[in-house]
């Protein structure tokens, strides 16, 4: 059967990672590369990066991550921030990126969407989406949820699938830092809609919290950043769990 | 463009470039970085292919490839190579699309393939339950023993990203994997291997399956 995928998240900023890690005998937690690794040698399926960096350097610091990133490990990485037009795309493409993941800059140029997919294939194209719910309904939001946009989040994901999305990166700003689960009721909603695989981000905070994702919305993978960074979950242990609540999970 | 000058970056500092090891059949049909990485991190020697010369300077070969099977074929045919590749008699290994091209058809662009393999590549039919791109890590079980799969668990997981699959054939399916329906997740016919999944994105069974193609 095909597995539930399990996806920490790593905060890169000029090439070093920014949230604090504490989980295991790192000779240097900063080191992306290194905390990579660790997570790929206990069974995280795959992983993601989010580069933060904001100087005129970002393109050439976030090439030089990928390749250092696809020459250690071996498992699918996504690499997102920034990217805002093909010649991004296709650098990190060519330094080893399975991946890459737009947030912002397909919401103010939907169109890009094609043109990546076209000229990459939907499999490279990862949309990211923050979502914040605003008198009932579920916004789309910019800048880390600060920013409100026109669009409703359903609508908005159906037409990035239309147009050449090959996967759905969902974060619920809501619940993002809570650590109080997943917004399991809208990703069901949207993991029903589409037919494009949907990772649920923001909430997580226990190992309950993945098995109620999985259980309650089927969604492809869960992803998570400060639970894993912090050892509060070693993954291991929670594939332990998943598999013993009939979830289906990789083994390694 | 870039993607060239990337790989040719890469030839030029490789230091397991020689003889001996694997020629990579280049014909611009997708990224190698990764392969190529995960070949320098097991010490497996090696080279590209470009022109029928380089071809005696391998003891084995990868057909690598992603994107459009129909697009792919088209490629390879440009480079000239494709009656060297049909008359090769030691090892080959297609991975994803380098796979399907050595079926006979595929269903994506109602594609003439090279036809090493007297099977097809189809589409995944469209299903609710089902999501296409087949996207993650499935398991693959063995259909018959091979030194491929040799220290290689029954249903291990292999990582997958394909909407089109290769007919299940009891005659040159040698592991199987199921989605939608029952599939060749690798194929074998005298000197010639393929694999749908990447197994350079395979974490540790992946490497060894490589390391396993590069001592058949």
């Amino acid at each position: 059967m095909l597995s539930k995928r399990i996806i920490p998240c790593l905060d890169v900023k000029d090439g070093r990672t920014v949230k604090g890690v504490n989980f295991v005998d790192l000779r240097d937690a900063g080191d992306p590369v290194e905390l990579a690794w660790n997570y790929s040698q206990q069974g995280a399926d795959e992983l993601v990066f989010l580069d933060i960096t904001a100087t005129v350097e970002r393109r050439k610091t976030m090439v030089e991550l990928v390749k250092s990133v696809a020459r250690q490990i071996n498992i699918p990485f996504t690499i997102g921030g920034g990217i805002n037009e093909i010649a991004d795309a296709d650098a990190l493409l060519n330094a080893g990126a399975d991946k890459i993941s737009i947030n912002s800059a397909a919401v103010r140029n939907p169109a890009l969407i094609d043109e990546l997919a076209r000229a990459f294939g939907v499999q490279f194209v990862v949309i990211a989406v923050d979502t914040r719910v605003i008198a009932g309904k579920n916004i789309v939001h910019l800048n880390g949820g600060r920013v409100p946009t026109e669009k409703e989040t359903l609508d908005w994901i159906m037409e990035a699938e239309s147009r050449g999305a090959g996967e759905i990166l969902l974060t619920s700003m809501d619940h993002d830092g809570t650590k109080a689960g997943f917004d399991n009721r809208f990703l069901k909603e949207v993991n029903n809609a589409v037919n494009i695989p949907v990772i649920a981000s923001g909430g997580a905070g226990s190992v309950q919290d993945f098995i109620d994702v999985f259980k309650q919305s089927n969604v492809d993978a869960a992803l998570a950043a400060s639970v894993f960074h912090y050892g509060e979950i070693l993954i291991p242990d929670l594939k332990k769990v998943l598999r013993a609540n009939n979830i289906e999970v990789r083994e390694v | 463009m870039n993607e060239i000058k990337q790989e040719s970056n890469l030839r030029d500092t490789s230091p397991f470039r020689g003889p001996g090891g694997i020629g990579i059949i280049q014909y611009g049909a997708g990224n190698i970085f990764s392969l190529t990485a995960a070949l320098e991190r097991l010490g497996i020697p090696y080279g590209m292919i470009n022109k029928e010369e380089d071809f005696e300077q391998y003891d084995r070969y990868i057909i690598p490839g992603v994107g459009h099977a129909g697009a792919a074929m088209a490629k390879l045919e440009h480079t000239g190579l494709v009656p060297s590749i049909k008359a090769l008699k030691k090892p080959v290994l297609g991975i994803c699309v380098g796979m399907q091209l050595l079926t006979s058809y595929s269903e994506e662009g109602d594609s003439k393939l090279l036809d090493l393999f007297p099977i097809k590549t189809l589409k995944f039919a469209g299903d609710t339950n089902f999501k296409v791109p087949h996207t993650g890590w499935n398991q693959v079980f063995p259909e018959m023993g091979n030194a491929l799969f040799e220290n290689i668990p029954n249903g291990s997981h292999f990582y997958f990203v394909h909407s089109y699959f290769i007919e299940y054939n009891v005659t040159y399916t040698l592991s199987s994997t199921t989605y939608i329906n029952k599939f060749s997740a690798s194929i074998m016919r005298d000197n010639f291997y393929g694999v749908q999944f990447h197994p350079e994105k395979s974490g540790a069974y992946g490497e060894t399956l490589l390391k396993n193609f590069s001592k058949i």
